[in-house]
């Protein structure tokens, strides 16, 4: 058995301690790019959402490593993903792969079948000792990462050379990779906070701009959309790139808690306070994350964010119907939203295009609120 | 000697690349509006040599605006003191032009964008996102199939005393739907309204979508020029619609505007390459990076065998070389 998994933003570091630390034989597929998306789209059905595409396209390149097993993550719920596995399971099948499929996810919500399905993948060299460590050590570097992209989001908007912070973002990222001890996780952390603060003082001294002035943008949408990048063309970045303020309201270790492990776990920002704050507008649940979406909505409306980003991929049901209910909260809190949809048809211009509006938009209407001035005043900034 | 003082806004489309001069008080000057034919960097130094052949050697640049989708070409080859989206460009140049305004329609080549201003500010926009349907390459596509020039569609549109009603929500269906209607012997004329009628209302089924749509408004971009359009939204819309004068250059007078505005508060030099750049060889070129397992599709801009700039890659290892000094040097080096 050589196990492959789906790329979803950095949940592949996460995935692949899990599997190093249980012995279990892996590779990693390569990163998604165009080729991914090709050869998923050609296995997939047109009207399937993008998530499904890339999936298949991870697989398949996977299978080119050596591959012969999928692990995924499963769902309960109206939302087309949780029968993904099995789908994927049979197009690969039907494509000449000889995949087996192992979907994580409590079937019928039962925890009993989530244990049966990691003891699955887990085999029989591991006792249930040794299993729980290896997942409690994964989960906890989830949080970590999801800790340190955090971070980032909050420090691009401020420095001027963009380059330097993915390059320092990368290095964090693959110095967490290589931790393989509570302490190791720890370790990162303060190295990482540590290179901040000095780089903070020593490269940009006079260039480090001030928090006070940022605009604060709330993500909101789709997980798969959200936390992967080559999906999402990278918004997050492009926002901080242009001096944006950037919180995400779902992370992969409070989705993984919530979801596959059924809130026995909170992991880093916890999504269930949404549940509570979208009652007003939408009182249960409808699959997907739109529940989670309006939630976080609410929030970022309540604690006073100039706006709002939300991202889903063409044909998401619980998505679409978080996106007709966004404008009533729009209206109540008067914070603007903008709403992408993205499939393998989105170029990346158009989205930038609207993102640049987007902020131009959250900077004039901040202006004109404090200064009363119209917008002549503040072209050319 | 006496020299003019102008600044210069340029937008960059998929259809028509405008170029627009206004003084120093803000007094548009002159204008030109050029077909991009895919062909972007050769239509910038074309515009470039006719504004060069208009306005004669008494005249100086004093601040550049550019945008449109390639706004950042544009930027690169004229030397741009604003880079800005289109969606800010139309905004600013409708609400100078009447700050009272609340609704902006804009039909262009190959994209359709509703803007809501309150207030003189930008509250809400949208774009279309996959269809082109109702844009202005699908009108020009059929009135090339119909055999009519461009020009003459709308007012043909306008004779129409029952318009046929098109299927709207799909440029190819339209198509066929049109062949349909015409051949069960419909009038040209009623069949052109008919597609006016749907055009409009996939506009605003799509882009208008849950949008409030208040007085005045302004409708703008090449499409305005068709009479027969502007009818069927003011049905649609049941309130008058306004095309400003200059409707087919907004984009490029906002950019003119954004300019100039900067130059006041800031007051820089411009970084204009001058005039003669329409007489320079310029070329692009892009390759795949193999650095890493991104394979950026790399874009590079030359100038007589210089590098202007280079863009599309993730990390910064190409486009570092695009700092300001360098790209003085290179117009020094080139004789300005």
């Amino acid at each position: 058995m050589k196990v492959t998994f789906p790329h979803m933003g950095n949940a592949w570091i996460v995935i692949q301690t899990l599997l190093e630390c249980l012995n279990v034989d892996y590779v990693t597929p390569p990163p998604n790019s165009k080729e991914t998306l090709n050869i998923g789209t050609q296995l997939a059905p047109e009207s399937a959402c993008l998530p499904l595409k890339l999936n298949l396209g991870n697989f398949v390149q996977g299978a080119a490593l050596g591959a012969d097993t999928a692990l995924i993550t499963g769902g309960v719920g109206p939302c087309r993903f949780g029968y993904y596995g099995e789908l994927e399971k049979q197009i690969l099948q039907e494509a000449g792969y000889d995949f087996d499929v192992i979907t994580l996810e409590p079937p019928d919500g039962s925890i009993l079948g989530l244990l049966q399905r990691i003891r699955k993948l887990a085999g029989p060299k591991n006792n249930w000792r040794k299993i729980t460590q290896a997942l409690l050590f994964a989960y906890r570097k989830s949080v970590a990462l999801d800790r340190i992209e955090n971070t980032f989001h909050g420090y691009r908007p401020l420095v001027p050379d963009s380059n330097r912070v993915d390059q320092l973002y990368d290095e964090a990222r693959m110095n967490l990779l290589q931790a393989m001890s509570e302490q190791g996780i720890t370790e990162v952390l303060n190295w990482l906070s540590d290179k901040i603060q000095e780089e903070k003082v020593c490269s940009y001294g006079e260039n480090y701009r001030d928090k006070k002035n940022t605009l604060r943008v709330g993500v909101v949408g789709e997980i798969y959309t959200v936390l992967e990048p080559y999906v999402s063309m990278e918004i997050e970045k492009e926002l901080g790139n242009l001096g944006v303020l950037v919180d995400r309201s779902i992370y992969l270790s409070g989705w993984v808690g919530q979801h596959v492990f059924r809130g026995l776990a909170q992991g880093y920002k916890p999504i269930k306070p949404y549940y509570s704050l979208a009652k007003p507008y939408l009182n249960h649940f409808v699959g997907g994350h739109a529940m989670e979406t309006v939630g976080a909505a609410v929030k970022y409306a309540q604690e006073g964010y100039d706006g709002l980003v939300q991202l889903l991929p063409l044909g998401c049901m619980p998505e679409i119907v978080a996106a007709s209910i966004l404008p009533k909260v729009q209206e109540d809190y008067g914070i603007p939203i903008m709403t992408l949809t993205v499939d393998e048809h989105t170029g990346k211009a158009g989205v930038l295009t609207r993102v640049e509006a987007f902020v131009d938009l959250l900077e004039r209407s901040r202006i004109y609120k404090d200064h009363k001035e119209g917008v002549l005043e503040l072209a050319g900034r | 000697m006496l020299v003019d003082k102008y600044f210069l806004g340029v937008d960059v489309g998929s259809v028509s690349t405008n170029f627009v001069l206004i003084d120093e008080e803000g007094h548009l000057v002159d204008s030109l509006y050029l077909r991009t034919q895919g062909r972007p960097m050769q239509t910038i130094q074309e515009g470039m040599k006719n504004l060069r052949q208009k306005i004669g050697g008494k005249a100086e640049i004093i601040g550049v605006g550019t945008t449109g989708s390639a706004r950042q070409l544009a930027a690169t080859l004229l030397g741009a003191d604003v880079v800005k989206n289109e969606i800010t460009a139309h905004a600013v140049a409708a609400s100078r032009i009447d700050p009272s305004v609340q609704t902006i329609l804009e039909i262009g080549g190959q994209d359709s964008k509703i803007i809501l201003l309150r207030n003189g500010v930008v509250v809400d926009f949208a774009m279309n996102t996959v269809c082109a349907a109702g844009t202005g390459s699908f009108l020009d596509q059929q009135a090339a199939r119909l055999g009519i020039p461009i020009d003459e569609f709308g007012k043909l549109a306008l004779q129409g005393t029952h318009p046929v009603r098109i299927a709207g929500r799909c440029s190819v269906f339209a198509e066929s739907d049109m062949i349909h209607k015409q051949q069960l012997g419909h009038s040209l004329p009623d069949i052109l309204a008919g597609l006016c009628q749907a055009m409009v209302r996939n506009y605003l089924n799509n882009v208008g979508k849950n949008k409030e749509i208040l007085g005045p408004i302004f409708f703008q971009g090449g499409v305005a020029a068709n009479p027969g359009i502007r009818r069927a939204f003011e049905n649609e819309l049941n309130q008058k619609v306004i095309v400003p004068e200059h409707f087919s250059v907004m984009g490029a007078l906002g950019a003119a505007y954004l300019a100039q505005e900067k130059y006041q508060q800031q007051g820089l030099s411009t970084k204009f390459r001058g005039m003669k750049i329409s007489e320079s060889n310029f070329q692009a070129r892009s390759f795949d990076c193999q650095g890493c397992s991104n394979q950026c599709e790399v874009v590079e801009i030359r100038q007589e065998e210089q590098t202007l700039t280079r863009w599309g890659d993730r990390c910064g290892k190409w486009s570092v070389i695009s700092s300001y000094t360098q790209e003085k040097e290179i117009t020094e080096a080139s004789g300005k």
